[in-house]
């Protein structure tokens, strides 16, 4: 029990955090990236742990894999494209093992609230033969990161913690501990038959490492962190029921477990706080007198596969009902739950269901999950149906946009005017897709616009001078230089907009190699697009500021019509950094204003339309003036003080 | 309806009472705007909570819905709290006037909402494609009855800023909720800004104390 004045609400994340310094991490590192981010900058606050931003992911577990091999305690979190990009030392580290504990975070976004895809991350636990945990709440995010590190230096392994969005942004009840874990690093003895990974070694090193899994299998079905976790007994229940309720198992890990905890409040569950390597042994023991698994997972069936080849002889549901997209819920579960209360199950048991079924198997009567069923559930009941669904379709949508004053929407107004196919790249400037800019061709990953651009150009030359890619400042330190290097190396004339913002602005603001100032605070090395562009022999370079839209549109023409390739590094600091710095607000004139809507289609949101009267929003209003540059009529200008 | 901070004849704090008794869990959705505090909005509720002894669990997105976009909180509390997501809420408490409607479809039959009478217009009502809803009972009526709009952008702006509006609000929802008065008050010193504090108390006092 812990008593209250040691407890604390926290997301998964700054619950993280908390467990690091708990653990005694002393180097972490990250690239920031939604739902990872905050882990990072809350472990900043620990001024005992070394913490920084990394160019990318890959270099991230580079340098926290240094720290390990002399025996520091050391962290690295990403998102869960993240780990693509760091997937080389990744599946490496599973050979060489560990010195001080390793701990690799993979925040994953069933649902995709903030990214290009929803991978299921825990494959790279399988293919790597690193042990994966996943929490179910805040505690078991601070908990499961000390445990993560105490299996990491028993069996020499980096060891995998995996979130999801639900695990790292919700906030839940956390009992703070002091600091454990001794902060003395275990001593380097040089070891090149563990740490050089030629042939020769790494030959040997897979076979420990099959071994080492072996061993984590073991531990797997005997650590706690894989438990039986029973029902509250309802009172009200016959014995008959109960019993019925009994010959059903629920395996769930994760944000999963809360929801079928919910869902299924009279039936055991087995819950995964470990889930790979799968605890075999514990699983048989579970589902041995059962006649029904339910597998609650979101995404892959990653452990129903798995649960299926243990040919158990009982008949497991889970994407037989489940979606393998999307992120679930308690409704989600309990539509199940319902599935079962339909046919009987509860009430005459397993035998008596299957006796009528054609192929003896439930899942052939519930079928699969329909989400509509759900909502259409809540409109019923005595209401004007009709009335209520016209007015939930009448809802104006309210979709995130470009910020009032942003300088990517100058950039990309230009590059709608002019009609050119743009390769777009990971950023707040993927917004440029919605209406009314619509200017996106692609957005593929972190790097590829530029990459994309050269393969259009090599594939048909009349696509010269009509193509550009974007790219932002931190994405183009993460990946971009290399596919500019290979534009040079392969003689690309396109053109590269770096849309150099002056920060990481998507996930809140964070530092970067451009900024000259480090994750902990300390001042640092500049390092200019624009430097690095001409260094690696870009001999067209040039920097515009977009808010100067007319610059901005001849610099691009100018480029575009070379036989070279150019960068243009479009210049301007994102307004979240300073907001409002500026009392000189813009207005619309309206014995002037002619209403021809070019500064509506320009999809500022401090420019509003009411009733065709057209008006600037002085609150939202970041002064930028480039809406005073496209109004044809001259009908906006700067007023003092709002 | 009068005032709602008559505890008398709160039907409400009763029968959620009741609820949690049971076992239950009362869930409060928050929506609105990107910027318009949500995240304090939660945290002050969540931890009211806590110091009342419950088990409690918040949760809303981050990242690119932050963009000016719709934002959505929740907060769940009871005995013991599994999901932190949402089904159905027992309250919606709207920011902004519009996001009353926007999660209408989570509200408990006879759910409350409170809604602050404050407009901020989304791009989409630009185009011509969709209307405002200015006379939001209208819509609100079909759903619930339980509807309580309140004045907060005015109130702030007398009291000296508009973004205590929030914490207006929450003062507002305080009025429903078994959580004792003293808890909201430690809450608030615990999680708004020192500096912001005798603003914060006193826009929770107004809130409290608001008639319909």
């Amino acid at each position: 029990m812990i008593l209250e004045k040691e407890k604390e609400i926290l997301t998964g994340n700054e619950a993280i955090a908390r467990g690091a310094y708990e653990a005694g991490v002393k180097v972490a590192t990250a690239y920031p990236g939604t739902p990872s981010t905050e882990i990072l900058e809350n472990i900043s606050k620990y001024k005992s742990i070394y913490s920084q931003w990394s160019v990318n992911e890959k270099v991230a577990m580079e340098v926290a894999a240094g720290a390990s091999i002399v025996g520091a305690r050391a962290l690295v979190a990403m998102k869960h494209v993240g780990l693509n990009v760091a997937a080389d030392p990744f599946m490496t580290l599973a050979y060489t093992g560990v010195n001080g504990g390793l701990v690799v975070i993979t925040a994953d976004d069933p649902g995709m609230h903030s990214s290009q895809n929803e991978q299921d991350n825990r494959y790279y636990s399988k293919m790597a033969k690193i042990p994966m945990l996943e929490p179910s709440d805040s505690q078991e995010c601070k908990d499961f990161l000390k445990a993560s590190y105490e299996i990491s230096e028993k069996f020499d392994i980096p060891v995998l913690l995996r979130t999801t969005t639900r695990i790292s942004h919700s906030r839940s009840v956390v009992g703070f501990k002091e600091v454990i874990a001794g902060n003395e690093n275990t001593p380097y003895i040089k070891n090149s038959a563990k740490y050089v990974m030629i042939p020769a070694y790494a030959q040997i090193r897979h076979k420990d490492l099959l071994a080492r899994w072996e061993k984590l299998k073991d531990y797997s079905s005997s650590s706690p962190l894989n438990r039986i976790v029973l029902p509250g007994r309802g009172i009200d229940k016959s014995d008959k029921i109960i019993k019925n309720f009994n010959s059903i198992g629920i395996i769930a890990s994760g944000a999963c477990y809360q929801f079928a905890k919910e869902a299924f409040p009279d039936v055991s569950i087995l819950k995964l706080g470990m889930p790979s390597p799968l605890p075999e042994a514990l699983i048989r023991n579970f589902l041995k007198d059962k006649n029904v698994a339910i597998i609650v997972e979101e995404l892959a069936p990653f452990i129903q596969e798995q649960v299926q080849s243990l040919d158990l002889n009982i008949e497991i549901i889970g994407k037989e009902f489940f979606p393998e997209d999307g992120e679930f819920n308690t409704m989600i579960v309990k539509a199940l739950y319902r599935k079962f209360e339909n046919i009987g199950y509860f009430e005459n048991g397993y035998k008596k269901v299957v006796e009528n079924i054609d192929n003896g198997r439930i899942s052939s009567l519930i079928g699969m999950y329909k989400e509509k069923a759900v909502i259409d559930n809540f409109i019923v009941e005595n209401k004007n149906i009709n009335e209520i669904k016209k007015i939930i379709s009448e809802i104006p949508p309210r979709p995130p946009v470009l910020c009032a004053g942003c300088s990517h929407r100058a950039v990309f107004n230009t590059l709608k005017k002019l009609k050119l196919m743009v390769m777009g790249d990971i950023g707040c400037y993927a917004l440029a897709v919605l209406p009314p800019l619509n200017t996106l061709d692609t957005t593929l990953c972190m790097g590829a616009g530029i990459g994309q651009a050269l393969g259009v150009e090599k594939s048909d030359p009349g696509y010269k001078g009509k193509v550009v890619s974007v790219i932002g400042d931190s994405t183009f330190f993460h990946s971009g230089i290399t596919s500019l290097i290979d534009n040079v190396f392969n003689k690309g004339t396109g053109l590269i907009l770096i849309l150099d913002n002056r920060i990481t602005a998507m996930t809140g603001l964070q530092t970067n190699p451009g900024i000259g100032r480090t994750l902990m605070g300390d001042s640092t090395t500049k390092v200019m697009p624009e430097n690095i562009a001409a260094a690696v022999g870009v001999k067209n370079v040039r920097v515009v500021n977009p808010y100067n839209i007319k610059a901005l549109e001849k610099a691009i023409k100018e480029e575009l019509a070379r036989d070279e390739l150019s960068v243009i590094v479009c210049r301007q600091e994102c307004v979240l950094i300073n907001k409002n710095k500026n009392n000189v607000k813009y207005h619309i004139n309206q014995e002037t204003c002619k209403k021809c809507g070019l500064c509506i289609k320009f999809g500022c949101p401090a420019i509003e339309n009411k009733d065709e009267n057209y008006a600037i929003n002085k609150f939202m209003c970041n002064s930028c003036g480039v809406c005073a540059e496209i109004c044809p009529c001259k009908s906006i200008t700067q007023k003092e003080n709002g | 309806m009068d005032s709602i901070n008559n505890n008398a004849d709160n039907k409400y704090l009763s029968a959620y009472e009741n609820k949690i008794k049971n076992g239950g869990i009362i869930s409060v959705l928050f929506s609105g705007v990107g910027g318009q505090g949500i995240l304090l909005a939660t945290s002050i509720m969540a931890h009211a909570c806590l110091y009342d002894g419950y088990d409690v669990k918040v949760t809303e997105v981050h990242g690119m819905a932050q963009r000016g976009g719709s934002v959505v909180g929740s907060v769940r509390f009871g005995k013991q709290v599994f999901s932190p997501i949402i089904s159905r809420a027992d309250i919606i408490v709207s920011l902004e006037k519009l996001e009353s409607l926007r999660y209408i479809d989570k509200l408990e039959n006879n759910g409350i909402i409170i809604i602050n009478d404050y407009e901020v217009l989304p791009i989409s009502v630009f185009g011509g494609d969709y209307t405002y809803p200015h006379e939001i009972s209208e819509k609100i009526k079909n759903f619930t009855s339980s509807y309580f709009i309140v004045k907060a952008f005015e109130t702030a702006q007398q009291i000296g800023s508009t973004k205590t509006m929030n914490v207006i609000l929450i003062g507002a929802l305080s009025n429903f909720l078994p959580v004792k008065a003293k808890s909201w008050i430690r809450s608030i010193e615990k999680v708004v800004p020192k500096k912001i504090l005798d603003l914060n108390l006193k826009a929770f006092e107004i809130g409290k104390n608001f008639k319909n």
